[in-house]
């Protein structure tokens, strides 16, 4: 049935999408930190995962597995060594936020450019669980599946931990009031770190989920940043669930544009929605005023 | 410090007279083709500092107005003579400014450098859509006679006009009111500037030298399609460049795209693996060590000497 | 007077011996090296298609040639080495033409190669004809290049003219229908780009002609990445033939979504990408049946030969299109140069255009500056993207219609 066969569809995408988004707003959310080399690191992150399943044979679910740790640390030394001088002389979070913006995008040129001297300019792509799933009647690649899956799963976690826990709870007062974090027993220096660093690891994941399923290349980072930026933003500067709801319903306008109205518009309408959430909910559709 | 500004002035004057002669008296393809990505970089750096500098709104838009430049040719040059077609394609690049420059009032900060960078890769979009469904067929052809000189002087006269217009904007009370709105947005207002009004205008200027960059160098390319006119990657080098010199300085992005040009030269040839890393390394030595372009940080250098002495002198 | 007859015989005796020893002198001195310029982009998305298909191709012939000792100038009577002077322009059609005048006006390169693509190709081909060098453009399709090579006359074309392959195709579809193989609904998607839409309007022309009709006929954007939904729009149609004139991520896309769904057309013509070893690489056996763009002859001794030559120099395998061609383009070069005896770029124009010339293509021979004697369909059967149209080609073999269903 259309109707099924269209929602499937969205939600797979939409979970997609969640998935390459959730990294980033942790790290801008809690962190301030507009991480534009976000896509280098999911598209580092394939070839990562490349090497360890063609290269040294690995079962690419242990590649996953490596794969959240080593993210996690190194984007957790990214930004103790990069980032923690400009938070220091940051004399305002707008500053800090422009100064970010140029820091990440040297770094994306830089790990770029590791890439390329690694592995050249070419398109690399290898197949694990390339198989269908029927999902209502649909039959799903397995692979957009689990993407989809992990990406609610850990989405729902991770708001779990931010919701019910201590610890999460000073996460979302860092997010919500930085200046004030510290007078209330948080060390914003440690936090903002941490939650950079898991912001990482999630990025790192979604590159070696992504990598399952769609053919990448050393240039092919920005695109996925500019997705992600526009979730982020679409879902609220730090707000997980906006980010997650922003991702479905991106989900559902690529799949019903394209459709309905011509494949040729998906991104011409991403990116319509985007500026017009831009300029008339500058906060986010889900996020609160005054953020 | 009257002196020392007529001085520059003459300076920079003379400068422009000797690249003007240049192409007759010291003839040769390759330091025209030098010459005109020189004066490429130094025209979209120029103009892109002429908002960014003051307003401090990081611009990614260079990219979209290069391409509605280089495009307009690509569509009107059978059609029209080529003074005219400049004049269309201005006019169709400042009226796309003036709607994007409206958007300024609600963005600042990530917001506008996200706006900016999404604005190119839309318009890239709609261009190809309308290609593929409605004229389908997506690349265009200019044929021209026109030459490498004739793209040299025009592109001189556009840097030329460029740095007149900085420099008389400098001067002016527009912008001084820049300054302030540079400084603190909210205060300005509360002076009784209207900062929209002063927002718009200068993004559309700088667009206005954006487009006509675009439209004058398309000539060279022969064969045009949205993805050739509309390369991001633009918008990110004409942006390292001005910042490495530093935006607030009229001179400042000339002072960055001459050393780096050379380097982009250099490193095309040499180490053209590396390319990618050497551009990151200088993005972040401009973060980390000139945050205000080279020509700050030289005169922070020189200013604190004169201080030092004087404090010598009282004890 | 014996003596001063002496000193006579023996002056002129040395005088002799002089302009004896001066006539090879007279006969210029031969240059240390060819200088041979090209530009690639290592960056960027002309990348891909010019490490794959380009890049090996330069390296390996220039290995092979420096390892004989160079090309043979007979003006001279010696070999002399090729020297490369290589710019990357990092995909920026600017960057291109600025890295030929460079070649041309800083490094006095003696030849220059094309480099990857039909826009930068077309981009560079005003200034390769201002300054009379040939430029065999083995990676650049046009459906203009009758009118390309008249206004330029530098140009040549080596995959042929753009709408011959959309031509080719429906012939071969339209003699599969009349042996009653398929039926005559076709269902074509095609990228929103150059390629795509050049392929997608011939095509479409093409099919009119010979009465196919087109039950889908869309496309997608540059850097989609789930193409399903449309897959799905194309299996509910039932169509007998398939046709994707795609770029190489959306040609695995495509290929993957047709598996997942099993979508299983009698036809199923992909675009661009198809016919890389990479694309091999990863769908092995499960690859029988697909059908792309270009085609070599497997039987060829000199193709499986320049197969293994590349796979040894080069440590990869060429792709099954433009690969041999770009190949077949370095050694029509050499024997032009070979024949004139030394480099007078105007006598090699004339011997490229009049000549005919042994390659692993078999022998070549320009007609008005292109070439038309190559494969446009190919498929792939036992592991060898075997060339199928035009089917009087020689080496051409029967297309296997239906294509086996997809082995999961």
């Amino acid at each position: 049935m259309l109707l099924v066969e269209l929602t499937v569809a969205a939600l797979t995408l939409g979970g997609l999408y969640a998935l390459i988004a959730m990294g980033l707003t942790l790290q801008y959310g809690v962190a301030r930190i507009m991480n534009l080399a976000h896509g280098e690191f999911m598209v580092a992150a394939a070839f990562l995962a490349y090497w360890l399943v063609t290269g040294l044979g690995l079962h690419p679910l242990l590649a996953l597995a490596v794969a959240l740790p080593v993210g996690f640390l190194l984007q957790w030394l990214v930004y103790q060594a990069l980032l923690t001088p400009l938070v220091r002389r940051a004399v305002s979070p707008a500053a800090l936020e422009v100064d970010s913006i140029l820091a990440t995008f040297g770094l994306l040129f830089i790990v770029q450019g590791i890439v390329l001297v690694g592995f050249g300019g070419g398109y690399y792509s290898y197949s694990y669980l390339a198989f269908p799933v029927n999902v209502l009647g649909t039959p799903v690649s397995a692979n957009r599946l689990l993407a989809a899956g992990v990406a609610l799963v850990i989405g729902l976690a991770i708001y779990g931990v931010l919701v019910k826990s201590r610890w999460g709870t000073a996460m979302r007062a860092m997010a919500g009031a930085p200046r004030f974090a510290h007078l209330v027993g948080i060390n914003p220096q440690a936090m903002a770190a941490f939650a950079f660093a898991l912001g990482g690891s999630l990025v790192v994941g979604a590159g070696t989920l992504v990598s399952m399923f769609l053919p990448f290349s050393a240039s092919m980072g920005v695109t996925f940043t500019m997705k992600a930026l526009v979730i982020v933003i679409m879902g609220g500067v730090g707000n997980l669930m906006g980010c997650i709801l922003a991702a479905l319903l991106l989900g559902v306008v690529e799949t019903l544009v394209s459709r309905f109205v011509d494949p040729g518009l998906t991104l011409a309408a991403t990116f319509a929605i985007f500026l017009l959430v831009l300029l008339l909910r500058p906060q986010g559709l889900f996020g609160r005023a005054g953020r | 410090m009257m002196e020392r500004i007529n001085l520059g002035a003459w300076v920079v004057a003379a400068v422009l007279v000797m690249m003007a002669v240049l192409p007759i008296v010291a003839p040769g393809d390759y330091l025209l083709s030098y010459g005109i990505n020189l004066l490429q970089y130094g025209t979209l750096a120029t103009a892109w500092a002429l908002f960014s500098g003051p307003t401090r709104y990081i611009s990614l838009a260079t990219t979209a107005f290069f391409g509605i430049g280089a495009y307009t040719v690509a569509v009107l040059g059978e059609v029209l003579p080529w003074p005219a077609i400049l004049l269309v394609a201005l006019l169709i690049g400042s009226l796309v400014a003036f709607v994007v420059g409206l958007s300024t009032l609600r963005l600042s900060g990530v917001h506008f450098v996200i706006f900016t960078f999404g604005l190119s890769e839309l318009i890239r979009q709609l261009v190809t859509w309308y290609e593929v469904n409605v004229t389908k067929s997506i690349g265009r052809y200019i044929f021209t006679d026109i030459s490498m000189r004739q793209i040299y002087w025009q592109l001189l006269a556009l840097l030329a006009l460029a740095l007149l217009i900085g420099w008389l904007i400098r001067r002016s009370r527009l912008g001084l009111a820049l300054r302030v709105i540079g400084e603190d947005e909210v205060v300005a207002r509360h002076l009784g500037i209207n900062t929209t009004r002063v927002k718009v205008l200068l993004f559309v200027v700088s667009a206005a030298f954006m487009t006509l960059v675009g439209a004058v160098m398309s000539p060279r390319w022969t064969y045009i399609d949205p993805a050739i006119v509309f390369n991001p990657s633009l918008s990110f080098q004409v942006l390292i460049m001005s910042l490495l010199g530093g935006a607030g300085q009229l001179l400042g992005p000339l002072a960055g795209v001459i050393p780096l040009t050379a380097l982009f030269e250099y490193l095309s040839g040499r180490f053209p693996n590396y390319f990618s890393v050497l551009l990151g390394v200088t993005f972040l030595v401009i973060v980390y060590l000139v945050p205000n372009g080279v020509i700050e940080r030289l005169r922070s250098v020189f200013r604190r000497r004169p201080v030092a002495l004087e404090q010598k002198g009282s004890v | 007077m014996k003596r001063r007859q002496t000193t006579a015989l023996f002056a002129a005796a040395m005088a002799l011996t002089l302009s004896g020893l001066s006539v090879p002198a007279a006969a210029q001195e031969a240059p240390k090296s060819i200088r041979i310029g090209y530009s690639l982009a290592k960056t960027g998305p002309n990348a891909p298609g010019g490490e794959t298909t380009v890049r090996p191709n330069y390296d390996m012939w220039v290995k092979e040639v420096n390892a004989a000792g160079g090309l043979m100038l007979k003006a001279y009577g010696k070999r002399v080495p090729i020297e490369v002077v290589e710019y990357d322009d990092r995909s920026s059609t600017e960057e291109a033409v600025r890295a030929i005048e460079r070649l041309i006006s800083q490094d006095k390169v003696d030849l220059i190669l094309p480099p990857w693509g039909t826009a930068v190709n077309l981009a560079v081909a005003p200034l390769l004809a201002r300054h009379g060098y040939p430029q065999l453009g083995s990676t650049s399709l046009t459906d203009k290049s009758a009118e390309f090579a008249k206004r330029w006359p530098t140009i040549f074309f080596m995959l042929g003219s753009g709408g011959e392959y959309a031509e080719s195709l429906m012939t071969m579809l339209d003699a599969a229908r009349k042996s009653g193989k398929i039926g005559d609904k076709v269902a074509m998607l095609h990228v929103a780009d150059g390629f795509g839409v050049d392929a997608a309007v011939a095509a479409r022309k093409a099919a009119d002609r010979y009465g196919f009709k087109l039950v889908v006929d869309k496309s997608y954007p540059v850097g989609s990445q789930d193409l399903s939904p449309l897959l799905n729009e194309v299996k509910a149609q039932a169509p007998d033939v398939f046709i994707a004139w795609s770029y190489p991520p959306d040609t695995v896309l495509i290929s993957d979504q047709a598996r997942v769904l099993s979508f299983n057309p009698k036809v199923f013509f992909t675009g661009v990408g198809t016919q890389f070893p990479f694309f091999k690489a990863k769908y092995g056996a499960g690859l029988e049946g697909q059908m792309s763009t270009g085609g070599v002859d497997g039987e060829s001794a000199l193709i499986n030969d320049y197969f293994k030559r590349h796979k040894d120099l080069t440590g990869k395998e060429p792709d099954s299109w433009g690969s041999p061609v770009t190949y077949a383009s370095l050694q029509v070069l050499q024997q032009a140069i070979e024949r004139v005896g030394k480099i007078d770029r105007p006598a090699i124009l004339t011997e490229l255009k009049a000549g005919s010339f042994d390659t692993v293509l078999g022998p070549v021979k320009f007609k008005d500056q292109v070439l038309h004697g190559i494969f446009h369909v190919g498929q792939w059967q036992n592991g060898v993207f075997q060339g199928v149209a035009p089917s009087n080609l020689k080496g051409a073999r029967a297309a296997v219609i239906p294509k086996p269903n997809w082995k999961n």
